[in-house]
């Protein structure tokens, strides 16, 4: 029931939102979206103090006939690989509830609206076990996504908004073909069954292609990631906090979910072509972020890079890349949303994203500066930050897969250390550069609120990773074991 | 002919009687107020036949779904077949039809054409309609064929004082009887052949050696030919956008909608009741006619401003989409998957075009996409259906649009049809984006007309149960899957 609830109850809340309609009473419409936001986090807490983490099987299982015509079924569970996730989404839900608080000021039933109901439909993602059921949540999320982007967005949005729809809509109508596929070849929709199935070669290169186009755009890997910037700098602070910390996992955790147990050869295979373009991704996009001169481009394409070193531990396929590869999703989650909230929070006070336009921003806003700055060391795998234990488990074991990968893939540490701090360098010290800056108010009690908690959460996960890793290794020695399986 | 007959089709009957009285009783009620303008505008008998029609139009469609579990049933010597799969389609047209003129009276009335003998064309048209779904011999077929062509013509052409619609109601009777021919052509060489007019008959001859194979596939082609023009399948849909275009709103709707199912129904009868043994003879035909459709239809609606124009390329692309169901041959999923697909698409034309009327005011036509410019700001509610059938139409999830192109790709790639299954899914792509654009046009950009859209609050009320249930369609779509495939099954067994 606890899946269930957590889908719904957003998605119901949202629509109640969304039936009052108007905006004369924003105030209530706020806290009726804060409530169900901070409602919905809570049901879904017990998903980890409940969790048995002596079990690699599917957990919170619930199983009801949705459609006997074709033996779809609302079949939903989690495991040690999803159930962060669905905690994740709920909890950055309420973030997002607060950081549009003030800002938005126009059509605010249905920008509350449209979080709720998204934030119901990635945890449905991250919970369905039925293949198709799997894809009706990863589709619908585009719907609200598009609207967020187009209607609280920047001046180009529109044109961001129909990227973003055309580019993942693309990727997913291939899946569904393979997933109709599979379908076929097993009679069933059940994603556990398909990890069974037998697929000979050819199949299984077929399917797993289908599936890259959409993960690979969703995650997104080089070269479809061109997406994302224009997304990114287009949509208001709270879609790039959900795309950034959510929507960009629902690619990589679909690797996880169907690539590797369902087409184990293929997924070995290919594996070297994947650390390629994860390595590409790494290396390229990170110079690429250095040279960015809005701030907002350039965490979009940093996050683009820290996708590549998730992907990366995926396909070297050992456990310490694998667990690395979804702590760094975990907290690539906190971090790019509190970098967003971050940009957010000075584009609010200074309508520009340019990195020229700041400079001294630490002597008018102190307060916020500390937060800044302890992001963007986070951002770049600093020791005691949670960005730190993914890349250095990815790293560890890439360079047990192979040495020059592994020095190669580290390279990342510097060059995100280099656009992190340069950025924060330019953005917040020295002298203050002019007028506007001398003007800032340092952030208020909500503000302060939201990045307390994120620094909490990045520092926790930091020194004490062990809860996270705990949870997901079962899991992901489970799924080892099906990766090592061949089905020839 | 048995009295059981006539208890079978009661509900035609029921339906032809109440248009005798439209036409013969209703001229004779006293109007309180006559206008000199148009000796034909009588608004107190239009708005009784209208009644009586919504009514009327009701009953039928409780008629007709009381009816689905009915055994199959050959009536009226043959001519004539009442099972379960024509009384879904059945009750789905009249469900269809009474929802387009609950969306155009007003539309009607501003526009001179609320009158009694719309209504009873309108009527025709539905029991021409009734008539294609019924029909077990290709005489009966054709009756009904140009029972609701020739209704549809002249309902075009209708409008007084407006020659774009005089001229697409010319076209659509030119083009239409020039298919007609076609038809009739095929329909002569397949008796030619094989002796006989009756469905069964043909079936049952064509699988014997002796016919002659060569004027059997030439009947084909032209039936087929045919077929492609009265569904408005490329390359034969030249009339398509002119008629949808020029014809009133309602008129459109009406041509729209309802229609599609008895086209779907007419190509069932005749290739799967009749034509099933020569498969390898129209399959390839029926390929190329999807695969043009969907080219055609969805890359010519992205270049169109007028909204009108480009939902009648979107449904070029769709009928070339429900004819892939076609392919897989004696599968009861696909031609199920068809049957779904047809109703799901009337049910989302339907929201469409009355949304439409809805904001169409006396003088004013919402014809171009831009008039939709806001609609958010106007009408958050209307907004938020339109963007569901947009969706839906896009084959989005969770909407029934999903479900509907998902059931036809899988029974595609289930019959091996791999490529034609990725490249349908590829032609969908195209087509998101100009439903998308739709989408934007009504959330994403400022309205130019700040005016609030008032009254007819109980077409309002229609349109958006029309909207929600195609939410609700497609999250719990067992019900609508199950019916067809249940009427499906005993009809191909029957």
């Amino acid at each position: 029931m606890i899946l269930s609830l957590a889908i719904w109850m957003p998605i119901v809340f949202g629509v109640l939102i969304l039936g009052s309609g108007s905006d004369t009473n924003k105030s209530y419409v706020r806290w009726m979206a804060l409530f169900a936001a901070t409602l919905s986090f809570i049901i879904t807490l017990p998903l980890i103090t409940d969790f048995d983490t002596a079990s690699a099987g599917m957990q919170f299982v619930e199983n009801i006939p949705w459609v006997q015509r074709y033996d779809l079924n609302y079949y939903l569970g989690v495991d040690g690989i999803s159930v962060w996730f669905v905690v994740l989404t709920s909890f950055i839900t309420v973030i997002v509830i607060l950081a549009g608080w003030e800002v938005i000021q126009d059509r605010v039933a249905q920008y509350m609206a449209a979080f709720l109901i998204l934030s119901g439909l990635m945890i449905g993602v991250f919970s369905a076990l039925d293949g198709l059921l799997f894809y009706v949540f990863f589709e619908a999320t585009l719907i609200p996504m598009y609207i967020i982007i187009g209607v609280w967005g920047g001046k180009k949005r529109i044109y961001a908004a129909f990227k973003f729809f055309l580019y993942t809509l693309l990727g997913s109508l291939l899946t569904l073909i393979a997933i109709l596929y599979l379908y076929n070849a097993t009679d069933s929709f059940n994603i556990l069954e398909w990890h069974q199935a037998q697929l000979n070669f050819t199949e299984q290169l077929l399917i797993f292609f289908a599936f890259l186009m959409a993960f690979a755009v969703k995650v997104p890997m080089w070269p479809v990631h061109t997406w994302l910037p224009d997304a990114h700098v287009e949509a208001p602070t709270g879609g790039s906090i959900v795309l950034a910390a959510i929507m960009l996992k629902l690619g990589a955790y679909g690797f996880l979910r169907f690539s590797l147990p369902i087409a184990p050869d293929a997924s070995i295979y290919l594996g070297p072509f994947i650390i390629a373009l994860s390595l590409i991704a790494v290396i390229y996009v990170g110079l690429v972020a250095l040279v960015q001169k809005d701030m907002k481009k350039l965490v979009a394409y940093s996050s683009i890079a820290h996708m590549g070193f998730v992907t990366l531990g995926f396909f070297i396929f050992n456990q310490m890349g694998l667990e690395g590869g979804i702590i760094q999703m975990i907290s690539h989650g906190f971090i790019s949303g509190a970098m967003f909230f971050s940009i957010g929070v000075l584009y609010d006070r200074m309508h520009t994203r340019e990195i020229a336009d700041y400079g001294g921003v630490v002597n008018t806003m102190p307060r916020f500066a500390v937060f800044a700055v302890l992001f963007a060391m986070a951002n770049c795998g600093l020791p005691a930050t949670s960005g730190f234990i993914g890349e250095f488990m990815v790293i560890l074991g890439a360079i047990d897969y192979d040495f020059t990968i592994g020095v190669l893939a580290s390279t990342a540490l510097i060059l995100g250390a280099a656009y992190s701090l340069w950025m924060t360098k330019r953005v917040f010290f020295g002298a203050v550069t002019n007028d506007h800056v001398a003007q800032l108010t340092d952030i208020n009690a909500r503000e302060y609120l939201i990045l307390g908690i994120l620094a909490i959460l990045t520092i926790g996960m930091g020194v004490y990773p062990k809860p996270f890793t705990d949870i997901i290794h079962p899991a992901a020695v489970e799924l080892l074991k099906h990766v090592a399986m061949t089905k020839i | 002919m048995q009295a059981i007959d006539l208890l079978e089709i009661l509900p035609e009957l029921i339906l032809l009687l109440v248009i005798c009285f439209i036409l013969l009783v209703t001229p004779f009620f006293k109007e309180k107020e006559v206008n000199d303008d148009d000796v034909f505008f009588t608004p107190n008998a239009a708005s009784f036949a209208y009644q009586l029609t919504i009514l009327t139009l009701l009953v039928l469609a409780i008629m007709f779904a009381m009816r689905v579990s009915d055994v199959p049933m050959r009536i009226m010597n043959g001519l004539y077949i009442v099972d379960p799969f024509s009384n879904v389609l059945k009750s789905v047209s009249a469900i269809a039809v009474m929802v387009t003129l609950i969306y155009s009276k007003q539309y009607l009335i501003d526009r001179q054409l609320f009158r009694i003998d719309y209504i009873a064309l309108v009527l025709l048209a539905l029991l021409g309609q009734f008539v294609m779904i019924s029909g077990a011999n290709m005489l009966t077929l054709y009756l009904g064929l140009e029972l609701l062509a020739l209704s549809t013509y002249t309902l075009t052409a209708m409008r007084p004082n407006f020659p774009r619609g005089i001229e697409a109601g010319m076209k659509y009777f030119i083009l239409g009887a020039l298919s007609s021919g076609f038809l009739l052509y095929g329909m002569s060489m397949i008796y030619g052949a094989t002796g006989s007019l009756d469905l069964d008959d043909i079936l049952r001859n064509t699988s014997n050696d002796a016919v002659m194979h060569l004027v059997l596939s030439f009947g084909i082609v032209f039936l087929l030919a045919g077929l492609a023009f009265k569904l408005g399948a490329a390359p034969f849909h030249m009339w398509v956008p002119d008629v949808y275009d020029g014809a009133p709103t309602s008129v459109t709707l009406l041509i729209g909608g309802a229609p599609k199912i008895a086209a779907f129904a007419i190509t069932f009868r005749l290739l799967v009741g009749g034509l099933q043994n020569l498969d390898v003879d129209w399959q390839p035909i029926l390929i190329f006619l999807s695969v043009t459709s969907l080219i055609v239809g969805n890359l010519t609606a992205i270049a169109q401003t007028n909204i009108k124009r480009m939902l009648a390329y979107s449904t070029i692309s769709h009928m070339g989409f429900m004819l892939l169901g076609f392919l897989c041959v004696y599968d009861e999923l696909a031609y199920s998957a068809s049957f779904f697909y047809a109703v799901t698409y009337v049910l989302s034309t339907l929201g469409t075009f009355g949304l439409l009327m809805i904001l169409s005011k006396k003088g004013f036509e919402c014809e171009t996409i831009d008039d939709l410019k806001g609609l958010n700001r106007r009408s958050p509610l209307l907004a938020f259906i339109m963007l569901l059938l947009m969706f839906s139409l896009a084959g989005i999830p969770p909407t029934v649009g999903f479900i509907a192109k998902l059931s036809i790709l899988d029974s595609l790639v289930d019959a091996g049809y791999l490529g034609l299954a990725i490249f349908a899914v590829m032609a969908s792509l195209v087509g998101a984006f100009y439903y998308l654009r739709v989408v934007k046009t009504m959330y994403f950009e400022e309205p130019t007309d700040n005016s609030v859209i008032t009254g007819q609050g109980f077409a309002k009320g229609i349109l958006t149960i029309n909207g929600i249930f195609i939410l609700l369609a497609g999250i719990f779509p067992a019900f609508l899957t199950t019916l067809c495939l249940q009427a499906m099954r005993t009809s191909l067994q029957g």
